[in-house]
């Protein structure tokens, strides 16, 4: 492009970047193919068993495996919020009655004022199912969708966040973030902004997203179907599963007392590739600056991450660039896993859903080893884990990427309770 | 209650593509009282994009990277330098109402560029591509306060010590679905807004902004022909703001955010 006539920005314009104050995760939940609530979730990783399943959803009918949540056919919305149902608000509603969480924001609501929780939710393909399933209904003569359906309440990537904010009677900032697979890692970054800037006293985050036939059948147009569970970093990958999950989280500002969580957010970092809508830069150079970006806000080394959990969707360009990006930052020392092969790949939910993970591991002292992965790719030479280990953990790192070249970092610390 | 925080920042520059309103020097005198008439968004030929990519995006995504543009233009800042915030209330909806008909026919063969053009961020992603941009992208929805959402972010962001070096760039922009979508989700015509804003006063006679979270109505437009507008698209939910800046001096208005919540503006023209 041209770019005569642009004035540079001004160096002095440029500020050393001092570390963000941890922001405290006080609760959290998720409901996955794992099961529902953080003890199945915990049980899976400890066991070290998967959740996936040849693909049984809808009428799809492609070979491959997914990670579909069980009993969300049966699940029932509030009467008064009936406008809301679809699978994808209905994995929502399920997966906040889990470990007290619903309980825990309408406790910070009551403590804060409900003006000062935000609600940040990250998915990617909201409740299309429903408007998929429209479409197969429509008027023969005039093309119309049937009577009843709601685009607000189902399909906008909004419903999400409405949802949530009705059913827990929050009224601060609510806003849906929709960037991909790095959605509901992305919600993390801006909630700790609005805590950080004074905005708000408390924000639930999370991430939501559903099995639909939009990524079933977009992913297979891309031949990215893995035909067996995913093996991520694995030299024989040969593709992702599809999850589906939703996970929360709720970040307070710190009240100066004890914590029964124990955990801050004490990193993020984001950045775009500018490469490729649908393919990662090769070297992982939006990666390695979203990663470093974290370290910087957290004022925290490589050295002193304890466990990496990697975006590791088990397609060979990501896992080669990611595995690029963090063997230049991290070296082959830090040991690194990726889960999606417990829980799939599970898009717009995966980095909430990875910070559950992470959180686990570090109350737990657990580095969860793979499920599906049987060897480490040798060409990428990280300190890939195929089997948990147990350890005591300080700080955890986690990637989210996405198409559109989306990234973002978030590190999850332990503190004293 | 706690008080209320409020959020300043310089507005270095602007830019609007909706119906009538075709650049913002145009705008800027037709919204100070020069005269509107209502006629189809016009939207700037994209030279920036590679032509692979050129040929493989729709509207929605020409919408938002003119928008940004001309904005980048108006401040005199490299678009590569600055980190950006973009807000619509939907993705592509033309390229959505393809894939459902795939998917309800008997061969559900998607093609690939239309999956991954399917993203919502995929405006985010070619504007990468396009400026070569490697800054931060948040990208936030909030139906019809899309537009009050995005403004809070970016002033959010500016207010986070060491977030963006001083500067950013918000792109709203939002277009019409194809029926049967539209019946759905009536938006009548695109309209994409964009805002350079700035922490500080840079000495280029930029307006003043000041948010805060509030519970006041909405501003609407005085001008019933601009109201339809206003209220025809989600991101021209943003409109008062420019009509505020092209009336200059002290302002006062309301943008919704959601049916608790509006933002509360105050302008300050030097």
């Amino acid at each position: 492009m041209n770019r005569r006539g642009f004035a540079r920005i001004d160096a002095a314009h440029a500020r050393p970047r001092p570390s963000l104050k941890p922001v405290p995760l006080t609760h959290f939940t998720a409901t996955s193919c794992l099961g529902t609530g953080i003890t199945a979730t915990r049980a899976a990783l400890l066991a070290g068993a998967g959740g996936l399943r040849p693909c049984d959803f809808d009428d799809a009918a492609l070979t491959t495996w997914i990670g579909r949540v069980d009993g969300l056919e049966a699940v029932r919305m509030p009467p008064t919020l009936a406008r809301y149902d679809c699978r994808n608000n209905r994995l929502a509603q399920l997966a906040l009655a889990q470990d007290g969480f619903a309980d825990a924001l309408r406790s910070a609501a009551a403590r804060h004022g409900p003006d000062r929780v935000a609600v940040i939710l990250g998915t990617s393909t909201s409740g299309i199912l429903t408007t998929e399933l429209a479409y197969r209904r429509r008027d023969p003569q005039g093309g119309a969708l049937p009577a009843g359906f709601d685009y607000r309440g189902t399909h906008n990537v909004n419903s999400v966040a409405e949802f949530v904010r009705a059913s827990c009677g929050l009224d601060g900032p609510a806003v849906t973030v929709s960037s991909a697979c790095s959605s509901s890692a992305k919600v993390f970054a801006t909630a700790a902004r609005m805590i950080a800037a004074g905005l708000v006293d408390a924000a639930v985050v999370g991430g939501v997203d559903s099995l639909c036939l939009t990524t079933l059948y977009g992913f297979n147009s891309l031949e990215l179907l893995s035909p067996e569970p995913c093996r991520p970093f694995d030299p024989g990958r040969r593709g992702i599963s599809i999850g589906e999950a939703a996970a929360f989280g709720l970040l307070q500002r710190h009240a100066g007392g004890p914590d029964a969580a124990g955990l801050v957010l004490s990193g993020y970092g984001e950045s775009s590739d500018a490469h490729h809508m649908s393919a990662p830069h090769p070297q992982g150079l939006g990666a390695r600056l979203a990663m470093s970006a974290a370290l910087a806000r957290a004022g925290l080394g490589a050295a002193q991450i304890d466990y990496i959990n990697l975006h590791g969707t088990a397609t060979a360009s990501n896992d080669a660039a990611e595995g690029a990006a963090v063997r230049e930052l991290f070296g082959d020392r830090t040991p690194a896993s990726s889960t999606k092969g417990y829980t799939g790949h599970t898009l717009g939910a995966a980095g909430a859903l990875e910070v559950v993970i992470a959180a686990i591991a570090l109350q737990e002292g657990l580095l969860p080893g793979s499920a599906g992965t049987t060897r480490a790719d040798p060409e990428i030479g990280i300190d890939y884990l195929l089997e948990g280990r147990r350890r005591a953990l300080h700080h955890v790192l986690s990637n989210s990427f996405g198409f559109g070249g989306t990234n973002a970092s978030l590190i999850l610390s332990r503190v004293a309770p | 209650m706690t008080a209320r925080l409020r959020l300043t920042a310089w507005i270095d520059g602007v830019s609007v593509f909706a119906p009538g309103l075709t650049g913002w020097p145009a705008a800027r005198a037709a919204l100070a009282g020069a005269g509107f008439t209502a006629t189809a968004t016009e939207i700037p030929k994209l030279a920036l994009l590679p032509p692979a990519e050129r040929r493989r995006v729709g509207t929605i995504v020409r919408l938002a990277l003119a928008t940004g543009l001309a904005a980048c233009e108006s401040a005199a800042v490299d678009p590569a330098e600055l980190p950006t915030v973009f807000a619509s209330s939907g993705g592509d909806g033309s390229n959505c109402h393809a894939i459902c008909e795939t998917l309800a026919s008997d061969d559900r063969l998607i093609s690939p560029i239309r999956f991954h053009n399917s993203v919502n961020n995929a405006a985010s992603g070619y504007w990468g591509i396009a400026t070569g941009a490697m800054a931060p992208s948040a990208i936030v929805s909030a139906y019809d306060g899309s537009f009050a959402a995005g403004l809070l972010e970016a002033m959010v962001q500016l207010a986070t010590p060491a977030e963006t070096a001083g500067r950013i760039l918000l792109v709203a922009y939002d277009v019409p679905y194809p029926q049967p979508l539209h019946a759905a989700r009536p938006i009548s015509d695109a309209c994409g807004i964009g805002l350079v804003l700035h922490d500080r006063d840079c000495g280029r006679g930029g307006a003043r902004i000041t948010v805060e979270c509030g519970d006041e109505p909405e501003t609407r437009m005085a001008d019933a022909a601009l109201e339809a507008v206003r209220t025809g698209n989600p991101t021209a939910r943003g409109l008062p703001l420019l009509a505020a800046l092209a009336a200059g001096g002290q302002q006062r208005l309301v943008l919704p955010y959601h049916d608790r919540l509006g933002l509360s503006v105050a302008l300050a023209t030097g």
